[in-house]
């Protein structure tokens, strides 16, 4: 008995130890990942995140109703404080207009998804061009460097200095009324914390040894900022990333719900939906609630996964 | 000739401070004045307590800190005064191992990929292959397999780690090679290891090693000739047994009464030079002799006022005191109850009754 359990376990020992012979190195976004597939909180984030994503590709499609048709206008009278709510036709009821209101939350995926993952990618391409070429000039620049980040920094500062929100309102006020609009104005309020961001973990990264190691060898500058600093100061903004699409749908729902919006009625959003419910919140509150949920739900999703990715990636955590 | 040569090297960072502009309003004197030479194939040991310069003397050499005067002469050319692309290129030629082996690994760099990227930088190796046979050469050299080739740095352990460094800095064929503090970051049984390997690779390559460490066994092991430094410059610099068989500056002889003996009854009756105070701030050192605060043997009025230079006693044994002959032949004794001298030089602290020279009680 006990020389079988013996056996087993030098078994076990040498199948591991061949594993471990055999096993090529695994770089650390590989390790990062797998750290992530462990993470409840990441498992949850990507699930919600993945419905999300699903719901905004087929949610055209699987809509019961046309989104925009005023089917049953003549059961809905707003003067009169007469609505229609869940029903065996309408699953969430109808909206002000005689819309069906599922419908009308399953195309409208689609739109708030565009607008968030639009105004994040600018956010992050352009504070990332700005906060890399700050964070290489002050670090490798010498003086020119210093004065080059000093004049990007002041102006990201001045962004800085106004709430994003406002920042966005006045950006949409001068642009005009569009869906383009609505994506500049939100991603132009995020860039200073991409650009800060950026710079900052450059320079951190800038005075790790590796960085004075690669000097010393001998590699040119624009080698040690591409290939060294940058891959290494990415990961904050990567996470960041996550979580500025949580705060990007929210604020293009504050747009639409200051009339600063998409204008265009045929294609549903749930920003606008929520603006336009807030009208009848005294007579029909739910017509609010479900867009509201869903803008929660899809932040709360991408707001895990962005937290779970930050653990992932952070090094003093790594096993 | 010797291969390297540093000639009053001084490497002082200014103090800035301001609220719209920066002004400078001190300056931090963290090498000041550094005259050394390194032969070519000699170990040159540099140690001195944390906060001496010993660290960015090394890397002024490299140019990885910017030198605010002097010169570094290597091999006959003065790397302070080269220009900047000059200097990349001659970096082949001097290469460093640092004290943080998993520091100084890019940690999203293969093993493959960091010992390459200096032969790229310098155009040795004319493809990938023929780079990587020469990678692989290197790491037998140094002690690891050829399947760490696809591996990242925090597969390794400590001890590899380091042996990763070595190999970066001997795959581009180097004549001087700049250790800081190889080992301190390792275990005592895996020091020797690296130490040993450090030696092997001197004598099968020819390299000439500047060492800087503060753990004087280390040095004492590794080193031809030793300098020891104190509050940014250099106070004694002999032959490595000559060093060790006589210490001739006070702040030797009490670094190396600290290393216990490993005989009870010896290490029991052994004299031991205790220092009082702290290192006093490299932004304010003290006038005259830099060591005087806290000198057992410290004589008024010269040791306050006049900084002594190097000077030769006889067999390349250079001594920065003015009594150093005298407290050799012992006209000169040490103070032993001296009050703690620190308090008596920072200005704005009452001096004590009677001048601060009765004796006080020693605290522990």
């Amino acid at each position: 008995m006990s020389t079988t359990t013996k056996s087993a376990k030098i078994d076990r020992l040498a199948e591991l130890t061949a594993r471990n012979e055999t096993a090529s190195g695994a770089s650390l976004w590989v390790e990062a990942f797998r750290r992530l597939r462990r993470s409840k909180m990441a498992l949850i984030g990507a699930a919600i995140m993945a419905v999300f994503v699903v719901l905004a590709i087929v949610g055209p499609w699987i809509a019961p109703y046309s989104p925009t048709a005023q089917t049953w206008r003549d059961e809905v009278f707003v003067n009169r404080g007469e609505f229609v709510g869940p029903r065996g036709d309408n699953w969430l009821g109808l909206d002000h207009l005689g819309r069906d209101l599922f419908s009308r939350l399953l195309v409208g995926t689609r739109q708030t998804l565009l607008v968030g993952v639009v105004s994040t990618v600018l956010a992050f391409v352009v504070g990332a061009v700005i906060g890399g070429v700050s964070g290489a000039a002050l670090a490798f620049g010498g003086r020119v460097g210093r004065q080059i980040d000093t004049v990007l920094m002041r102006l990201i500062d001045m962004m800085l200095a106004l709430p994003s929100l406002l920042l966005a309102v006045s950006i949409a006020a001068v642009l005009g009324q569009s869906l383009t609009t609505v994506m500049i104005a939100v991603g132009v309020a995020q860039i200073p914390i991409f650009a800060r961001l950026l710079r900052g973990s450059m320079l951190a990264q800038a005075g790790a040894d590796y960085v004075l190691a690669a000097r010393s060898l001998g590699v040119r500058r624009r080698r040690i900022v591409l290939a060294h600093v940058l891959p290494n100061s990415l990961g904050p903004l990567i996470v960041q990333s996550t979580l500025a699409l949580a705060t990007a749908i929210i604020e293009a729902a504050a747009l639409s719900y200051l009339g600063l919006g998409n204008p265009d009625a045929s294609q549903p959003e749930w920003g606008v939906m929520l603006a336009q419910a807030q009208r009848f919140f005294d007579q029909e509150p739910m017509m609010a609630v479900y867009p509201a949920l869903g803008i929660i739900i899809t932040s709360l999703g991408f707001t895990l996964l962005g937290e779970a990715m930050r653990e992932a990636l952070d090094p003093r955590l790594r096993s | 000739m010797s291969l390297l040569e540093l000639d009053d090297v001084k490497v002082h960072f200014p103090v800035k401070r301001g609220v719209l502009f920066d002004r400078t309003v001190g300056h931090v004197y963290a090498v000041d004045g550094v005259s050394l030479s390194v032969e070519a194939g000699q170990t040159y040991g540099l140690v001195g307590e944390s906060g001496c310069g010993k660290t960015t003397l090394g890397r002024a050499v490299l140019r990885l800190t910017d030198i605010t005067s002097g010169r570094v002469v290597f091999d006959g050319t003065d790397l302070a005064a080269l220009p900047d692309e000059e200097m990349r290129r001659t970096r082949h030629r001097l290469q460093m191992v640092f004290q943080d082996p998993l520091g100084s690994l890019n940690p999203r760099q293969n093993i493959e990929s960091i010992l390459a990227e200096g032969m790229a930088a310098h155009g040795i190796g004319a493809n990938r292959e023929e780079r990587r046979e020469r990678i692989v050469e290197i790491l037998r050299r140094v002690g690891l397999p050829a399947g760490a080739l696809s591996r990242y740095p925090h597969e390794f352990s400590g001890g590899q780690r380091q042996r990763i460094g070595i190999a970066r800095a001997i795959v581009l064929e180097p004549d001087l090679i700049i250790c800081d503090e190889p080992v301190s970051a390792l275990d005592v049984s895996i020091q020797a290891q690296v130490l040993n390997l450090l030696e092997e690779l001197q004598d099968a390559l020819g390299l000439t090693y500047l060492v800087i460490a503060h753990d004087l066994a280390v040095v004492r092991h590794i080193s031809d000739r030793i300098g020891v430094m104190y509050l940014g410059s250099l106070v004694e610099e002999a032959p490595s047994d000559a060093l060790y068989a006589e210490p001739r500056h006070p702040y030797t002889r009490a670094l190396m009464s600290a290393v216990p003996v490993p005989d009870p009854e010896v290490e029991d009756n052994r004299e031991r030079i205790l220092l009082r105070g702290d290192l006093p701030s490299p932004a304010n050192p003290p006038a005259g002799c830099r060591f005087h605060t806290r000198c057992p043997w410290r004589q008024p009025e010269r040791c306050d006022t006049e900084r002594p230079a190097l000077t030769d006693l006889g067999d390349g044994h250079r001594v920065a005191c003015h009594y150093a002959a005298e407290i050799a032949d012992g006209t000169v004794q040490p103070i032993r109850d001296l009050a703690p001298p620190v308090l008596r030089d920072v200005p704005g602290v009452p001096a004590q009754a009677g001048g601060g020279e009765e004796p006080v009680p020693a605290a522990s």
